[in-house]
């Protein structure tokens, strides 16, 4: 494994990544706008959705029940995943090409990271 | 407005803010907020969700072509984004201490005189091959496409350059917005680096800077998927658009652009300072 190979992998798996979330997007974007298209939007005024839209086991909920809102948030969420799944991946490739030194540069990012989404409040 | 006029005219001006964000390594979010929260009068809660949405979507739509052609350096941008997270974790924390009127008047500021030499400078000069010290021990010299050819590159200044990614992850988590600026400035200016391989790496690390505060963003109901959804599908398309046109620009060009977007957004930091919208 070289530097060519791992950028080629992490492009690959970045470019299936965000492909099938923005399908899923798309899919309850469908659904949404079929249903609710004539219907004013207004976000004025702020007011936090419920549980199914603002909790991984919320949102995957209604996404099961094939409800609008949950297929275009759990698309979201995978999107959101994309940054965090590429750091997985250069741990491992770096892992592979034993580059010490890199994996552990990795590796430290992916604690922040892992940190800062724990302690979300 | 109904639903559908709604989600349409946000995924157009999506388009622009990906493609835009794209090309500069800034992101989206220059664009979205704006866009969103001026013109349509949408909560700024609402933006700023959707913003974080707006960068992720560029970083990731945009990064799987700048990686396999070899543009971004991986090892540049997993080696700073340690300072860039850590930084807007303490940038989270200080949040409450600290004057961000005054703050996003003074990085206003900053951004004027970057957006005037982005565009007095043009051209990349012959770049430094040599990495230093530093940059030798770190492996963070490489090679990118000029024209066909791979082009080597080396880097200095690692410790300044560091230290400013740190400076760059704290304003991201104080104002929310403005942390790209502050990499592709720090990487293009003080450590050398070519200017598209600083943009394009830049464009690497914002997705993982902003995927850090995403928690937040989602369980306060800021990423609402009714203007997420327009926003998101209208990023993506627009990034990559400017991939195909970031391969193939002039670097002059390329400048022209990010000194005109960086100046809209250093007008965007102070406007909202003055008024103490920040």
């Amino acid at each position: 494994m070289d530097d060519r190979r791992l950028e080629n992998i992490i492009g690959q798996l970045l470019r299936s990544g965000v492909l099938l979330s923005a399908g899923i997007v798309t899919l309850g974007g469908i659904l949404y706008l079929a249903r609710f298209h004539a219907a004013p939007a207004s976000f004025r005024s702020f007011a936090a959705g419920g549980a199914d839209i603002r909790t991984v086991q919320g949102i995957l909920r209604s996404a099961a029940q094939f409800r609008a809102e949950g297929l275009m948030q759990v698309g979201l969420v995978l999107l959101i995943l994309t940054p965090v799944a590429r750091v997985v991946l250069a741990v491992v490739g770096f892992a592979l090409e034993r580059d010490r030194l890199y994996t552990v540069v990795s590796l430290l990012v992916l604690a922040i990271l892992a940190f800062s989404l724990l302690h979300a409040r | 407005m109904t639903a559908l006029e709604f989600a349409v005219v946000v995924w157009g001006l999506s388009a622009l803010a990906g493609f835009l964000g794209a090309l500069t390594g800034l992101g989206g979010g220059v664009v979205v907020v704006p866009a969103l929260t001026l013109a349509l009068g949408v909560d700024i809660k609402y933006a700023i969700g959707a913003s974080l949405v707006s960068v992720i979507a560029t970083s990731s739509g945009a990064a799987a072509a700048y990686v396999r052609e070899g543009f971004s350096n991986i090892r540049i941008g997993m080696f700073l984004e340690i300072a860039t997270t850590v930084g807007a974790i303490v940038g989270a924390y200080l949040a409450g201490h600290v004057s961000t009127h005054a703050l996003a008047i003074v990085f206003g500021l900053v951004l004027v005189h970057a957006a005037y030499s982005s565009l007095a400078k043009g051209e990349d000069g012959a770049h430094i091959v040599q990495s230093d010290t530093l940059g030798k021990k770190l492996r963070l010299g490489s090679d990118y496409p000029v024209d066909g050819r791979r082009e080597e590159y080396g880097v200095r200044n690692v410790g300044t350059g560091f230290g400013l990614m740190f400076g760059a992850g704290a304003l991201s988590g104080l104002l929310g917005i403005g942390s790209g600026a502050v990499k592709v400035i720090a990487m293009d200016r003080a450590m050398e680096i070519p200017f598209k391989v600083s943009t394009t790496t830049s464009n690497f690390m914002i997705g993982v800077t902003a995927a850090a505060s995403a928690g937040v963003y989602l369980s306060r109901g800021y990423i609402d998927p009714r203007v997420a959804m327009p926003v998101m599908l209208g990023v993506l398309l627009g990034a990559l658009l400017g991939t195909k046109v970031l391969v193939r620009a002039q670097v002059k060009t390329l400048r022209l652009v990010f000194g005109v977007v960086i100046f809209a957004l250093a007008v965007e930091m102070i406007v909202n300072g003055i008024l103490g919208k920040v």
